[in-house]
């Protein structure tokens, strides 16, 4: 580790390129603090915009007006409105709704933070997207094959949950993966309302050691990584849940 | 036979009848204007709501009539922004698209690097990039220009364009049929004969809806411009809501802002999705 360290510092004085994030422990731990809050909030909003995707999804497969127009509102505004307005809306117009508690030396705290907001954000926009692809996958389900499980006894809701929903699933996985990817690359923008991500804490060490050119270079190329990573995981799992004669040609 | 014959020929789907066309159009630009309106409808409504709800109707709603002209100024950079970084976008994307398919190695190779590059970094960074490293003036023949923040903004904002168009390009390029690639060679054409009066014209219907797509995406990027200093709408919010100080304004006005926003997209998602559907091939 402290020869690591020694070739970074030294690269600074005779190379001339500063990467004080892998010599100097302060910056080092910032930034490392601020890669796994990045990652951390993928997972979450991940998980939440694919819930929220399949929940919306079968929603508008119901045959009721009212919760397909509901649906469809969401969608519409989610994807017509810029997710940084979005989130300024959340931060400080909702935000400033909610009551707010005082913590021990009797500061008011509110309820909901910005971490908070961010991640309600970043899950209603990439959900919003979500519901589009699911729906996408159930619409290109051939009638045949729900007629098929109908005919076999099926109920309607069996029917979609072991019958159309993997088939959905299988034929959505291609866009999920592009989605996840935008939705990465637009946890970024957590940024604007303060919350510590990889972004935030590089604008930090940059103007602390002016290396802007350098810290830049480092943050593209986390980010290229994260987005290999997460590309890579789901080109897999779309290869392990590939059935044989199944949406081979699209 | 002339070459412009002979690319027609190529594509029967080309020939539309014209009567269904215009049909179509008809019906387009009925959804398209009921989509106006149902928008303008329900920005109104929303605002109303807010308006009244909050027990502060008139003034609230005074105010931001009062603020309405500083907004759209802010907007319109917002669309000005978007139409230079969607014109050279495009216009970068058709040579790194048709580079990718290129035969030639150290063309094709650099395409897709540049591409992936810039497809998968995220806009707001490279939109830090430009806006630290573009430099902040230029000399042409002696006179100093100062590169406004806006312009190195929109710069900023093609890179990723130029990047997804390219893609773009490459898929509807390589979603035609290699017998049109195999025809036009056997007539005679040469690389690019073919790639400009054979293929690119069949291209261009399958790239129109992605494209708006595309355009869509950069008008909900433009305001990141806000964050690298830029006056532009969400910029010119804020600035008003400091100039009021009043709590109650912030719900209303970001709502205000967010509907400008949708009453401009939401015609344009529309119409791709029309136009998506009637190029969908079955």
């Amino acid at each position: 580790m402290n020869a690591f360290m020694s070739f970074f510092r030294e690269l600074h004085e005779k190379g001339g390129i500063n990467l004080t994030i892998f010599y100097d422990p302060f910056d080092m731990s910032r930034f490392s603090h601020g890669l796994v809050l990045t990652v951390v909030m993928f997972v979450i909003c991940a998980v939440a915009s694919v819930l929220l995707g399949l929940f919306g999804a079968a929603f508008a497969t119901l045959p009721y007006r009212v919760p397909r127009a509901i649906v469809r509102g969401y969608v519409a505004f989610f994807r017509n409105t810029p997710p940084l307005v979005q989130m300024y809306f959340f931060y400080f117009g909702l935000g400033a709704l909610v009551p707010t508690s005082r913590n021990a030396y009797g500061l008011p705290v509110a309820m909901v933070n910005n971490l908070d907001w961010a991640l309600i954000a970043l899950s209603l926009y990439a959900g919003a997207f979500n519901v589009e692809i699911f729906r996408a996958g159930i619409e290109a389900i051939h009638h045949s094959i729900i007629e098929a499980a109908a005919a076999l006894g099926y109920s309607k809701a069996a029917t979609f949950l072991h019958v159309m929903m993997p088939l959905a699933w299988r034929i959505a996985l291609p866009a999920l993966c592009n989605n996840l990817i935008e939705l990465l690359k637009t946890t970024t923008l957590a940024y604007a309302i303060g919350v510590p991500e990889l972004l935030y804490v590089s604008n930090q060490i940059w103007s602390d050691n002016i290396n802007t050119f350098a810290m830049m270079n480092v943050l593209m190329v986390v980010y290229l990584l994260l987005v290999g990573v997460v590309a890579m995981t789901m080109h897999r799992w779309e290869r392990a849940l590939k059935l044989p004669g199944f949406g081979a040609a699209r | 036979m002339t070459q412009d014959q002979s690319a027609s020929r190529f594509s029967p789907e080309v020939g539309i009848d014209l009567a269904a066309a215009r049909k179509r159009a008809g019906t387009w630009r009925n959804a398209g204007l009921a989509s106006v309106l149902l928008s303008i409808l329900i920005v109104c409504v929303l605002v109303l709501a807010v308006a009244i709800l909050s027990g502060t109707g008139t003034t609230i709603l005074a105010k931001l009539i009062k603020w309405t002209p500083f907004l759209a100024e802010g907007f319109l950079l917002n669309v000005v922004m978007s139409l230079i970084a969607i014109s050279a976008g495009t216009l970068g994307g058709v040579f790194l698209g048709m580079g990718q398919i290129a035969l030639v190695g150290w063309i094709s190779w650099p395409s897709k690097v540049l591409t992936q590059i810039f497809r998968n970094a995220p806009w707001l960074v490279l939109l830090f990039y430009c806006i630290f490293l573009l430099p902040y003036q230029v000399k042409i023949a002696g006179q100093t220009f100062i590169v406004a923040n806006w312009l190195r903004a929109s710069i900023g904002l093609t890179i990723p364009v130029a990047a997804n168009f390219s893609e773009i390009v490459r898929g509807a390029m390589q979603s035609i049929p290699s017998g049109q690639w195999e025809a036009a060679r056997s007539l005679g054409y040469t690389w690019r004969q073919s790639v400009f009066q054979v293929v690119l014209p069949q291209c261009i219907k399958r790239m129109l809806p992605p494209w708006m797509n595309l355009y869509a995406v950069l008008l909900m990027a433009t305001p990141l411009a806000s964050i690298v200093g830029t006056q532009e709408a969400l910029t010119n919010l804020r600035t008003a809501l400091q100039a009021e100080a009043d709590g109650r304004l912030l719900l209303p006005f970001y709502a205000y802002l967010l509907s400008w926003f949708f009453v401009y997209s939401y015609p344009i998602a529309r119409f791709s999705m029309a136009l998506e559907k009637r190029f969908a091939i079955h």
